[in-house]
């Protein structure tokens, strides 16, 4: 009990949180780090240790699923960062009162479970849907549907993830100080120089965020491949998904949940080990 | 300076953004559409529409069980992830102490994380504790992700709290309960609102965490994946709309709430 008086207020307040994500993020994780080491098929976290489920893995084509998802969300982040860029930028620097009404319009999609948007898109790509339909019945013209293809799962990929890039652009970008842009060009830079050298290193915490957060999301996408790709694509979250359920092969979804981990983890903790978030999310 | 370049590019921008909005919109578009049709399959454009489908799928028994379970999760959750997120933000942005660098860090994990690969963890750790899946777990699978974001959302709120109200209180003879009570969580209110706001909703919309956690029971997400995998039903078209719009409700609302509230108080002020 002294211990607990010792904690002060900060650490006080912080006690429940940290608790809590203790039983419910850090033990969960440490458990499926060691069902990676049981036999293959156990359920009981209490046989003896292998290394038989990685083994498995680095001899099958899991790595075929891993470049798959790293491709896709590799090219969503890129993708996300050019369609996002501009329309952060406006939201801070063009829209003036209207920014807090498309905020409001950017964030209510958020709210909507993915599976139900993307089913929108079904809905809009499929043969005699609404683009298809419309194109038919207007110029009498048949084209074959996207849906179902690789093309499809990006779509899908960047029509979840756009919210996530954008905020953390939008929050960057009005970190700029409009002396550092107006002092820049008081000294004869061209806009294109004002950009690169003043604009992107300012807003570099948002842009570091935003990146980080859509690839990590990216990467663990599941749903979009199987409503928009019709399997064209398993993703490493479906392989670790099928390992969980039909093939009721626990160990092997566990390992496989350890290499998403460990790329993931080693990301994110490099971006964010140093990153001043006080900063980030406290100035004025 | 160079304005009429300047006056393009802003229109360009306007022109961009619009045309995200549209593109973020088109599928609820779809959506709303097809909700109104009469047949049974979907073909566009529309040759009949009616309501037909609304009026079936609010008779359902099955569905007003779904509706009760997501909104009895999405209700615990708010509860408990403002209370936990309360004192989570003051330990973020309030107060200097030790360890505060590495507790904000930590908090960021589980939103840096995949939710799928989340949700499949916690299946496997709540087997290894050897607890039964229910509506239960899913409020504690849901809070992991949940509790970070609302601390976040709150811990915006407080950073511009001016600690020197708490202490003019003191000062003035208030207990510790009584600061708390018509001081700290007054000042702080608009932070705790949109933190319940978006633990709500975002507890509704979840899919990945539901899927492997509520076990036997089911939310209104897993009940819609179920379907549009299976084969189309108009029931998803409806089930979708309304989702949709209670979001779009309850987002507009609260903050036309937030906005009022503060304009009253400025207005008291001045």
């Amino acid at each position: 009990m002294r211990r607990f008086a010792d904690l002060g207020p900060g650490g006080k307040s912080a006690l429940p949180v940290l608790l809590f994500l203790l039983a419910g993020f850090v033990a969960p994780l440490i458990a499926v780090v060691w069902f990676s080491f049981m036999p293959p098929r156990t359920f009981s976290l209490a046989a003896e240790p292998s290394l038989a489920n990685y083994a498995a893995i680095f001899e099958s084509t899991n790595y075929i699923s891993f470049l798959w998802s790293l491709g896709l969300a590799a090219l969503t982040v890129i993708l996300l960062a050019l369609i996002c860029y501009p329309v952060a930028y406006g939201l801070v620097r063009v829209f003036g009162r209207w920014a807090m009404l498309l905020m409001l319009l950017f964030t209510i999609p958020l709210f909507v479970s993915e599976n139900i948007r993307l089913y929108g898109w079904v809905l809009l790509l499929i043969k005699n849907g609404v683009v298809l339909g419309t194109l038919k019945s207007l110029f009498g013209a048949e084209y074959a549907s996207i849906l179902f293809t690789r093309s499809a799962i990006l779509l899908g990929m960047v029509y979840v993830y756009l919210p996530f890039m954008l905020f953390p652009l939008t929050l960057g970008i009005s970190m700029i100080p409009d002396e550092a842009r107006d002092a820049a060009f008081d000294l004869g830079a061209s806009r294109w120089q004002v950009f690169r050298e003043i604009e992107i290193p300012l807003s570099m915490p948002g842009v570091v965020i935003g990146f980080l957060l859509t690839f990590v999301l990216a990467v663990g996408a599941i749903t979009e491949a199987k409503v928009m790709g019709g399997q064209r694509i398993i993703p490493i979250a479906q392989d670790i998904e099928i390992a969980f359920t039909y093939s009721q092969n626990w160990p092997l979804g566990a390992a496989l949940s350890v290499l998403l981990m460990l790329v993931v983890g080693i990301l994110v903790l490099a971006a964010l080990w140093r990153f001043d978030l006080d900063r980030f999310l406290g100035r004025k | 300076m160079e304005t009429k370049a300047s006056h393009l590019r802003h229109a360009l921008i306007t022109v961009w953004t619009l045309a995200v909005v549209l593109f973020l919109y088109l599928p609820t578009i779809a959506i709303t559409l097809a909700s109104f049709t009469a047949s049974r399959y979907f073909q566009f454009p529309i040759a009949e529409f009616g309501l037909e489908w609304w009026r079936k799928t609010f008779n359902s028994i099955e569905i007003r069980q779904l509706l009760s379970t997501s909104v009895t999760i999405a209700l615990c959750v708010t509860v408990i992830a403002v209370s936990l997120a309360f004192f989570g933000a003051m330990a973020f942005a309030r107060y200097d102490w030790r360890g505060r660098s590495f507790y904000q860090k930590l908090i960021l994990l589980p939103i840096f994380f995949p939710q799928s690969v989340l949700g499949l963890a916690l299946l496997l750790w709540f087997n290894a504790l050897g607890l039964q899946l229910s509506w239960m777990t899913a409020v504690f699978a849901h809070l992991v992700w949940i509790v970070p974001v609302v601390t976040l959302v709150i811990s915006i709120q407080v950073y511009s709290f001016d600690p020197a109200l708490e202490e003019a209180a003191f000062d003035l003879g208030a207990t510790r309960w009584q600061v708390l009570t018509q001081v700290t969580l007054p000042v702080l209110f608009p932070g705790l609102f949109s933190g319940a706001l978006f633990a709500f909703l975002l507890s509704w919309g979840n899919f990945p965490l539901s899927l492997y956690t509520t076990g036997s029971d089911t939310t209104v997400p897993e009940y819609l994946y179920a379907k549009m995998v299976a084969g189309y039903t108009p029931g998803v078209p409806v089930l979708g709309t309304v989702s949709t719009i209670g979001a779009a409700i309850l987002l507009v609302g609260g903050y036309g709430l937030i906005l009022a509230s503060r304009r009253a108080r400025q207005s008291v002020s001045e």
